[in-house]
């Protein structure tokens, strides 16, 4: 294939692209000129390149579609889905064609007539309505022969008609005059002439002038090689590019010099400039006369001024030339090499750098500051040049989106935010596929029908939001609809029906670990096969290709609010941020985008490595989290023991986290990627390979790799992505769930969400008023309900259902009646103000409302004490409330337990550190229980104990250790401190009742 | 630590292309043996290198190596032809060679100098060469005192079974 045809197409497809984005764009802004402008020029262009290079297929499927446009532009047709459709269908067949043409170098053949007569037709019955029947040319049409006076037209009759012929018509000269123009307009001599002008315009004078001068057909045209009152030497310049065109667009030798030869002949009338142009400028009046002369006068003085009359619309035709002229063609085959060479050079900046730092006071070192900065910048301004926004990979999109909306019969509302944001181009191929098949599958599957979405109360139309952000070398995609997001039934069926998981096992999945199935191969629900989806193949491939690239999905779906999958792909794959890690001597790097946090275990530290069976475990805030021997899993000394002693990088693959054992971990260090070498390939572990800044070269460790190696692969556990968030924070800061709701006063309140039991609607004729209460038939059993607000204690109406909160605790029930339950919001829990009314422990800011946070305790105890009360004395054994004291520096656990305590009927004082605890000891306050945490800063639940057991003041208090961490091991280890008693955190059942053993204890002894 | 061949490969290359009949060779010996391995195919001779040894990988596999910036795959080509292991004293030499478009490092016991030979000293595999051997060899020369193996390259660094199997 020749280079010419090589180009034709790279451009032409470049052309198409943009050509179907701005269609898509037209037919939401039927009235914008400038668009349609734009447009009409690509498809123009599109027409004279192919004309030129002899494929006339292309050119009459062009021509007809130039044709449509052209009505359009003139206003004759208006711009409708119809007409946008038929020349999307008119581009696609150029495509089509084009594909065939690349594959074969040769146009295929085929029949476009009936396309051609459509578009022609349209064209006709488009105009019928309009004035002008015929879609010629404007310039063509308007004004007689005026040509100018040169000797050349004079020569014309009889050379010239064969010429136009012998050139090839319209399409050559068109194709002579494009590529005349480029080079004219990227030459610095001319580029003053043309400041300022409409090139385009000028093009079209041109193309008409030459075609005239060759005996083509008339028209007023005249020569912009002397309109613009070029002087001689701009106007040798130009005659050169006119020969060079020629040339290029292998024009036979004779004819360009008949061709040059005319135009040589102009150069008096276009030096001599403007006099002899100027009557011939019919179409335009004074102004393009008194330019013309203007540079005409100037001709001495280089810098012509700028020409301020001549700003109409030229502008931003000017502006666009200008920046495709400091723009070039670079083959990406050069810049993967200039990007392999710099990443040498920050391999053997990084070995110099580290030589340094061994030896003190070098002369060396000031150069080799300089010469690390320049590598720096050298290395970004490299990456820059493979840096391309997304838009170019959402460039198909809108396209795709229409042509789906009309296939599907949906309104689809596609929103593009952050196209500008830059990524590696390698990045970007590999995400262009999966993410077409994303917007696809939300148009398809997630977005609903008009009518559906009108019953759902939804606007008719749907969106699909593509939100592309940096954050922290990484780049974030979000696509989100707002349709009807993922059909749990159907996913639970199809989960069944394919046999991957028993309806048991479902029944104990959170929605988010159900969910997950849809990356599973295979797994399609939608129920009919459509052209655009439901083939079952595609989820599973976009993860795969996704994680290829070291990225990762994720995946929030509310059923009946929309569907969000948000992916997260690091910048750029070349050189990547790395954690460098020992194993058995040898070092490997782990790409930093998968660690999320490090640990370290030790044998009797409070983080230790235990085992179920042969399976390392940690247990890590509350977690069991699955443990991967590196050692083991790269068979490195297989004999060796596993030592107690052990870093754990925590690693996340999509959703599943799990730890990696290593022996030592170093810093982190930017390592540039280097595929392993072909006998190596198989490797699943490894993801490249590098060399350190030691020289040293090392594996890459491949996360994934490691995962599915060690068969862990597959459903990941939902719940660990859902507090992944919460559990990277810090302890004090923990977020916990909290359940928001409303009532009378219209003050947001908000309640920890592992105190409420279930929400409730009731029909209100159900609750009933008995002994100066409001109860409910619950479950068999009579429940009382705590109206929150006093309106609903005096007037309750009958009507509707009544939002309850129920507490239950143990076998006591109570519900709290609300007006409306809101929402379900991760948030910390700090309360900023100490509440004075009472049923409040405060208030907080939460989802930035100010928000009353409920104490739950007040009112279980009112329901308790006047309604169970009896029960719940004879549970106690006394009638006195014993003094607690809460020890923990979780603000969430204090909250969380307080109010528990109080409604079992204690009296309880928490305090946040032990040290504030034994202050209150020597203060000579007395408590009947103590219950401590374990892990608390400063001095820990163990120490607190001994201290407590030493002093004599509190020996006989029982204290109760409370802890995440209660095993065997650490319950001797209380045991020994003085703990009377261990219980794990969450057991707040098993609290209440240990406490009250505890206390019976004691009045047994005493 | 590094003996560049560069300029020995380019004179003897021009020379050998002179009189076709002769062929410049790199010799090595490995477990007593002498090997050669064709000039040209040779990019570097190099002394001990720190290996970083690749777990999961094939025995023969020794590990990589930095060379000037690339990454080079040690192949142990003792192992590689069946041969007992380097006693953990004896350090292994380095020639680097490329197959395609990769740098492939074989170790050898010693690297020898380069020698001209004559084509009519070479000859086939013998029929009764240890099998392991002969997949690896390209044929014999007969030297004055000693008999020369030529190693195939392509043969040694082609792992693809084993890739396939994995």
């Amino acid at each position: 294939m020749d280079d010419l045809l090589k180009e034709f197409l790279t451009e032409t497809s470049e052309n198409l692209a943009v050509l179907d984005l701005e269609l898509v764009k037209l037919e939401q802004n039927p009235n914008d000129m400038e668009l349609l402008g734009n447009i009409f020029r690509l498809v123009h262009t599109v027409k004279g390149t192919c004309g030129f290079l002899g494929l006339s297929r292309l050119e009459s499927v062009a021509h007809a579609g130039e044709n449509v446009l052209g009505k359009v532009r003139d206003g004759e047709i208006e711009v409708g889905a119809e007409a946008v459709s038929l020349i999307l269908e008119c581009l696609d067949r150029i495509r089509t064609v084009m594909a065939d043409l690349e594959a074969t170098g040769s146009e295929p053949a085929g029949d476009d007539t009936d396309l051609i007569k459509r578009l022609n037709a349209f064209a006709e019955s488009g105009g019928a309505s309009a004035s002008a029947p015929k879609a010629a040319a404007p310039v063509a049409t308007s004004v007689a022969v005026q040509a100018p006076s040169s000797p050349a037209a004079a020569e014309l009759p009889e050379s010239t008609a064969s010429i136009y012929e012998q050139v090839g018509g319209m399409g050559t000269i068109d194709a002579i005059v494009e590529v005349l123009f480029n080079r004219m307009t990227g030459d610095l001599r001319l580029k003053q002439a043309f400041d300022g002008a409409s090139i385009d315009h000028l093009q079209g004078q041109m193309r008409d002038y030459l075609a005239k001068l060759c005996g083509g057909p008339d028209s007023s045209a005249k020569s912009v090689l002397g309109e613009r009152g070029f002087n001689d030497a701009q106007f040798d310049a130009a005659c050169g590019h006119l020969q060079a065109a020629l040339n290029q667009l292998e024009v036979s030798p004779n004819l360009a010099a008949r061709v040059m030869g005319m135009i040589f002949a102009t150069r008096d009338e276009a030096t001599a400039g403007a006099a002899a142009a100027a009557p011939a400028a019919t179409e335009e009046p004074a102004v393009e006369a008194a330019h013309t002369a203007e540079p005409a006068h100037a001709e001495a003085a280089p810098k012509p001024a700028k020409p301020a009359a001549k700003k109409e619309g030229g502008e931003a035709e000017t502006k666009e030339s200008a920046v495709a002229n400091q723009t070039i063609r670079v083959n990406v085959e050069l810049l993967e090499n200039l990007m392999t060479m710099v990443s040498e050079l920050v391999l053997t900046r990084n070995q110099v750098l580290q030589i340094l730092r061994k030896q003190k006071d070098s002369e060396f070192a000031a150069p080799l500051q300089r010469l690390n900065h320049v590598t720096s910048e050298l290395q970004e301004g490299v990456m820059k040049t493979r840096m391309q926004p997304i838009g170019n990979a959402w460039a198909k999109l809108p396209r795709l989106v229409r042509d789906l909306s009309h296939e599907l019969k949906k309104k689809i509302d596609l929103v593009m935010i952050g196209q500008e944001t830059e990524l590696d181009r390698q990045v970007l191929e590999m995400i262009k596929d999966p993410l077409t098949h994303m917007v696809r599958n939300s148009g398809d599957h997630g977005l609903e029908t008009p009518e559906e979405r009108r019953r759902a109360g939804k606007p008719e139309t749907g969106k699909i939001t593509l939100n592309a952000y940096h954050e922290g070398g990484h780049i974030v995609i979000e696509i989100s609809d707002d349709g009807k997001g993922l059909p749990m039934e159907k996913i639970k069926t199809k989960i069944i029906q394919n046999g991957l998981a028993s309806e048991s096992e479902l029944e104990n999945m959170s929605d988010q670990q159900i969910q997950q199935y849809i990356w599973k191969a295979g797994f399609s629900t939608a129920t009919k096969v459509t052209s655009v989806s439901g083939r079952g193949v595609g989820m599973d491939v976009v993860k795969t290709n996704i994680e290829k690239i070291g990225g990762t999905v994720e995946l929030r779906s509310i059923e009946g609010k929309g569907t969000t999958f948000s992916i997260k792909i690091p910048l750029t794959l070349a050189i990547v941020s790395a954690l460098i890690v020992e194993c058995a001597g040898e070092r490997f790097a782990i790409p930093q985008i998968s660690v999320v946090e490090l640990v370290r275990a030790t044998a009797n530290g409070e983080l230790r490595v235990e085992k179920i069976k042969d399976t390392p475990v940690l247990r890590l805030r509350n977690k069991l989290l699955p443990l991967v021997s590196l050692r083991a899993k790269l068979e490195l000394d297989e004999g060796k023991e596993l030592s107690d002693d052990t870093f754990i990088v925590v690693t996340q693959v999509g959703t599943y986290n799990f730890g990696i054992m290593v022996d030592r971990v170093f810093d982190t260090e930017e390592i540039v990627v280097k595929p392993v070498a072909p006998i190596l390939r198989h490797i699943s572990m490894f993801s490249g390979n590098t060399i350190l800044g030691d020289g040293s070269v090392i594996m890459i460790l491949d996360p994934n790799g490691i995962a599915e190696a060690s068969g862990q692969m597959g459903i990941t556990d939902g719940e660990a992505a859902e507090h992944r968030e919460g559990r990277l924070r810090g302890k004090g800061d923990e977020t916990v769930p909290l359940l928001l709701f409303r009532t009378g006063s219209g003050v947001p309140m908000a309640v920890p969400l592992a105190l409420v039991a279930r929400l409730e609607e009731l029909e209100r004729k159900t609750i009933e008023r008995s002994n100066e209460r409001w109860v409910v038939q619950y479950r068999g059993q009579l429940m009382p309900l705590i109206p929150m607000s006093m309106e609903q204690d005096s007037g309750m109406s009958k009507e509707g259902r009544q939002p309850v909160l129920v507490f239950s605790d143990r076998d006591h029930t109570m519900g709290l009646m609300v007006d409306e339950i809101v929402d379900i919001v991760e948030a910390k829990l700090n309360v900023d103000l100490a509440a004075e009314q009472p049923g409040r422990i405060g208030s907080a800011i939460i989802a930035g409302q100010a928000t009353e946070i409920v104490d739950a305790g007040y009112y279980l105890s009112q329901a308790f004490k006047d309604w169970f009360g009896s029960v719940q004395e004879d549970a106690v054994d006394t009638g006195k409330s014993r003094r607690v004291l809460l020890v923990d520096d979780s603000a969430f656990f204090r909250n969380l337990l307080a109010p528990q305590l109080t409604a079992a009927g204690f009296q309880v004082i928490a305090v946040d550190a032990a040290d504030k605890a034994l202050a209150l000891c020597e203060a000579g306050d007395e408590f009947d229980l103590i219950i401590s945490d374990i892990e608390m800063p400063g001095m820990n639940g163990f120490e607190f104990c001994e201290t407590v057991k030493k002093n004599a003041r509190w020996q006989a208090t029982p204290i109760i250790a409370l802890s995440s961490r209660a095993s065997p091991k650490d319950i001797a280890r209380g045991r020994q401190v003085g703990f009377d008693d261990y219980v794990a955190k969450y057991d707040r059942d098993g609290l209440v009742h240990t406490m009250n053993e505890a206390l019976s204890e004691l009045r047994g002894a005493a | 630590m590094e003996t560049e061949l560069t300029g020995a490969q380019a004179s003897t290359g021009v020379a050998s292309a002179g009189s076709g009949e002769q062929r410049d060779y790199v010799t090595m010996s490995i477990g007593g043996q002498l090997f050669g391995i064709p000039v040209l195919k040779v990019q570097d001779v190099l002394g001990p290198q720190t290996i970083t040894r690749v777990p999961l990988a094939p025995v023969e596999v020794a590990g990589s190596l930095n060379l000037r910036g690339r990454i080079v795959t040690a192949v142990d080509v003792r192992l590689r032809l069946g041969l007992p292991k380097r006693d953990s004293g004896k350090q292994a030499m380095s020639v680097v060679v490329e197959h395609e478009g990769e740098l492939y490092s074989l170790l050898v016991d010693s690297v020898g100098e380069v020698l001209r030979l004559e084509s009519r000293d070479y000859q086939r595999n013998p029929p009764t060469l240890n099998p392991r051997l002969r997949e690896f060899s390209d044929g014999i020369y007969r030297l004055n005192d000693s008999l020369l193996v030529v190693l195939s390259v392509s043969s040694l660094l082609n792992f693809g079974n084993r890739a396939d199997a994995a």
